[in-house]
């Protein structure tokens, strides 16, 4: 009932949505590597991300592409001042403790944008919104299209960040034992500060490549954080090619389930296999974490 | 009381146990000895029911116990210490030392009783209603030793009760784990200090490797030459035999 | 249980219940009733968090539950609402039971729970939301009916009555709990579940009992609400807002002690009150005082507020002392 070219056409759009969610996750999954916790302010951080790009495109006519430029250090900045000064200290280094610590930071800063922003949803007038590119026989979205190239792109200079620089190799080494990181000297409060910050800034880039064709409003974010679990979850605690791989199938499965069950039900089907990756296969999927 | 038949335990690529066997008399202290590593905690695991064999069985009372949840064997009457502590950090020793007790007293107030005899005998009388988490190290063990206790085990498996204590700590606490024995209790211990296996153990297992590798009273398996290269490395029964032998 | 348990309980709950002798204006008991509602959901929270240390990010699932079950049973099914209001309250506790044996077989725990809890209830949310037997988007609307028989009542007084009655019994059945052998073993989960076990704790029975209760009571509480406002729909009953409610007023109060629920329903809600007087009626800045307040409450008073004033209490005596 229906045609391949429908079909095919939801697929591409999956993908080109899964690689943004995957930029979103690639944040997710880099702060549990290293610093072992699930931080529940993710969604509430890419929301203010995304306020942020609206704001300076609707304050300063700044194009949400270049705002890439000064909103990435800028996350980064708030990321690494937020582990730093509030995670880091108020939780005690207990796990339940940070559980509950980003999630009251997630409640605060999504209110803080209700309260500054009311609930309204806001979108950017592009001019370039519409623009579709031909790809055969399938008509992509210009803006989706530069979402895909770009999330892959950024998850691949993360990927060379992590693997070929010093910075890298010392988020490394307090990911795998950072009792041994801190006896060789690397200041263990500074790498976890600089890996929440790392993973702000992917929100940042992720904001910027959402929000020329999405909206924004304050709970967005929740939208998102719940769909990003799901990717980290499947893709493996901590795995940067486990985010990207399980971003893309993640925007598929959506993309088939709004095409097949309609919009209002579409986002079960990812809830169901978060549930049931988390109930199979918890501890092959985290190690002995869980 | 307690028998192990070739009990095998894998991880991974890594064999932690391997066709281990022993017997533990009813009545007896027992001791299991062994390098580091050699994997006397894991045989505990097995027996105790936090890890299943990949090979093997375990037989209790003369039943097989081998698929029975820690919670289950608890109540068959084995109890068992960790060899890292493992206190309720959060609630005072009594409290720690009811929770065993609550295993064989349903009433609060029986339990609670039970828990006070059970503290005062191991001698945290003085720290009962202290935080569990102000503890020495020494007090910790006694209260890893009280939690066990108060389930009324039949069979008590200790992990190193005496490891991190000073001399006179291990003094104090030997007659302790004697009188409890005299009252019925079978108990399997693993200890590196040799003064106390040597005072205490009736029978003594060795394990190297995975592998018991030599049993019998203490002070024979002492002497076996197998021991002594498990410990000191190949050769060293002989280097030691001719430095007695010049001496 | 001894007098000295459940004295104190008692004398609480019934000077509460003479509020509403001083106090007659409208806006007051709505607030009133609103907050004891949220209280007895966060006592159902309590016991599986506070008490077992389980920290569940989805008790919007028995919530929803409880609101869905009280209005569809009587709406759809004609079912009287008090009979409804009971068999709501059973149905969140068999959820309970299913969330719980699902989790707790699989061994999730910590952050696994808490994020396997919310997604329970988010999936409860989006198919209340787009079901048409539960009424859709547009939700369930109980007809208005005001007979006692009916569990609706002329004066928001009797209603303030069954709720203030069902916070007590709630206080009693936690006080139980913190007095017997099921409340000591699920302590002893909560702190170290490896010792637990050693001990003769079943520690899956034990999980699978505190999240029964505790959906059973955040149930009730739901279909309370769905009685007193006589309205639910998906993102109401299942929305997050519950889920964190009922996480913030323990914490606030007293994680894993009988009062710190209640107190810290009070205390937020009245803050929130005053808040929104301070700030004019911008949305959200109550929640935001909320979120803030979470992350100073696990910084700087892990015990809470009755943590804070048994600190209080307690220099003072030393002080005395002195
Ligand atoms: N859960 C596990 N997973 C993987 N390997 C394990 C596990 N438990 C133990 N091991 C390994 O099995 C081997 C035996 O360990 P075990 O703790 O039983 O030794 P042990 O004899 O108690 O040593 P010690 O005297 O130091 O306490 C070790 O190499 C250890 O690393
Ligand atoms: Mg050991």
């Amino acid at each position: 009932m229906y045609s391949p070219a429908i079909i095919a056409e939801a697929v591409v759009n999956g993908l080109m949505a899964g690689a943004v969610y995957a930029l979103i996750a690639l944040g997710l999954t880099l702060v549990y590597g290293v610093l072992h916790i699930i931080n529940f302010a993710h969604g509430a951080l890419l929301t203010a991300a995304m306020f942020a790009v609206w704001v300076v495109y609707e304050a300063f006519g700044l194009d949400p592409y270049l705002a890439i430029l000064p909103l990435t250090p800028l996350f980064f900045g708030l990321g690494y001042a937020v582990q730093r000064f509030v995670i880091g200290p108020a939780s005690h280094g207990n796990d339940s403790n940070i559980l509950l610590v980003t999630l009251g930071l997630s409640i605060a800063i999504e209110n803080a944008l209700l309260a500054g922003f009311r609930s309204d949803t806001r979108t950017l007038n592009t001019d370039y919104g519409f623009q579709v590119v031909e790809f055969g026989p399938l008509l992509l979205s210009k803006p989706r299209l530069i979402g895909f190239g770009a999330a892959i792109l950024v998850t691949v200079l993360l990927w060379l960040l992590l693997s070929r620089t010093d910075t890298g190799k010392a988020i490394r080494a307090v990911a795998k034992e950072k009792f041994g990181a801190s006896l060789v000297g690397i200041d263990v409060a500074h790498v976890y500060a600089v890996t929440f910050g790392l993973g702000c800034a992917c929100l940042a880039v992720a904001a910027c490549l959402l929000m020329p064709t999405f909206y924004v409003n304050p709970r967005i974010g929740q939208a998102f954080v719940l769909v990003a679990f799901t990717i980290v979850v499947l893709g493996g605690m901590g795995s940067i090619p486990g985010a990207l791989l399980g971003g893309l199938f993640i925007g598929v499965v959506e993309s088939l389930c709004g095409l097949f069950l309609g919009d209002s039900l579409g986002q079960i089907g990812i809830f169901l296999i978060f549930i049931l990756v988390l109930l199979v296969r918890p501890t092959g999927m985290f190690g002995a974490k869980a | 009381m307690l028998e192990v038949q070739n009990a095998t335990k894998r991880f991974g690529g890594l064999v932690a146990v391997n066709q281990a066997s022993l017997k533990v008399e009813a009545g007896s202290i027992t001791g299991l000895i062994g390098p580091n590593g050699a994997g006397k905690t894991t045989l505990f695991t097995l027996i105790s029911g936090f890890e299943k064999p990949s090979e093997g069985r375990v037989l209790f009372e003369g039943e097989d116990i081998s698929r029975d949840e820690p919670h289950v064997r608890a109540r068959r009457g084995i109890a068992r210490t960790f060899q890292i502590v493992q206190p309720f950090a959060g609630l005072s020793v009594l409290e720690n030392i009811a929770v065993g007790a609550h295993l064989r007293h349903a009433k609060r107030s029986d339990a609670l009783a039970s828990a006070e005899r059970v503290g005062q005998r191991v001698g945290l009388g003085p720290e009962l209603d202290k935080s569990a988490s102000s503890l020495t190290v020494a007090g910790r063990k006694r209260l890893e030793l009280a939690r066990a206790l108060a389930t009324e085990p039949k069979l008590l498996l200790l992990d190193e009760v005496l490891a991190g204590l000073n001399p006179s700590e291990i003094r104090d606490i030997i007659p302790v784990i004697r009188a409890i024995r005299d009252e019925g209790v079978t108990i399997l211990m693993i200890e590196h200090v040799m003064q106390a296996v040597m005072s205490l153990c009736e029978q003594v297992y060795v394990l190297a490797q995975g592998r018991i590798i030599a049993e019998g009273p203490p002070a024979d398996v002492c002497d076996d030459p197998k021991v002594i290269e498990a410990y000191l490395g190949a050769g060293a029964a002989e280097r030691l035999k001719r430095e007695k032998v010049h001496a | 249980m001894t007098f000295r348990d459940i004295a104190p309980i008692v004398v609480l709950i019934a000077l509460i219940a003479f509020v509403p002798a001083f106090i007659t204006a409208n806006t007051v008991l709505n607030f009133l009733v609103f907050t004891l509602i949220i209280a007895l959901a966060a006592q159902g929270w309590n016991i599986l968090g506070g008490f077992g240390g389980q920290f569940s990010f989805g008790h919007a699932a028995f919530f929803g539950t409880g609101a869905y079950a009280a209005a569809l049973l009587q709406v759809r099914l004609g079912i009287n609402p008090w009979v409804a209001f009971a068999i709501g309250t059973v149905v969140g506790a068999a959820v309970g039971w299913v969330i719980g044996y699902l989790s707790f077989r699989s061994g999730l725990r910590g952050s696994y729970f808490a994020l396997v809890t919310l997604a329970f209830a988010e999936v409860l949310r989006i198919l209340a939301n787009a079901a048409t037997f539960t009424g859709g988007a547009a939700g369930v609307l109980i007809k208005l009916d005001v007979r006692p028989g009916n569990f609706q009542f002329e004066s928001r007084g009797a209603f303030f009555w069954i709720a203030l009655a069902l916070v007590g019994a709630v206080l009693l059945l936690t006080r139980w709990i913190e007095r017997s052998r099921f409340g000591a073993q699920l302590v002893a989960v909560r702190e170290n579940e490896a010792a637990a076990k050693a001990l003769g704790v079943d520690t899956l029975r034990v999980k699978l009992g505190a999240i029964t209760v505790s959906g059973a009571v955040t149930a009730a509480a739901g279909g309370l609400y769905a009685q007193y406002f006589l309205y639910v729909d998906a993102n109401i009953a299942y929305g997050t807002w519950i889920s964190v409610e009922v996480i913030l007023a323990p914490i606030v109060g007293g994680l894993g002690t009988v009062f710190g629920p209640l107190v810290g329903a009070v205390a937020l809600h009245g803050l929130g009150e005053i808040t929104k007087l301070a700030a004019g009626s911008v949305p959200g800045i109550d929640l935001m005082v909320f979120g803030g307040l979470l992350v100073a409450a696990v910084a700087f008073a892990p015990a809470g507020i009755l943590g804070l004033m048994r600190r209080s209490a307690r220099s003072r005596g030393a002080a005395r002392h002195a």
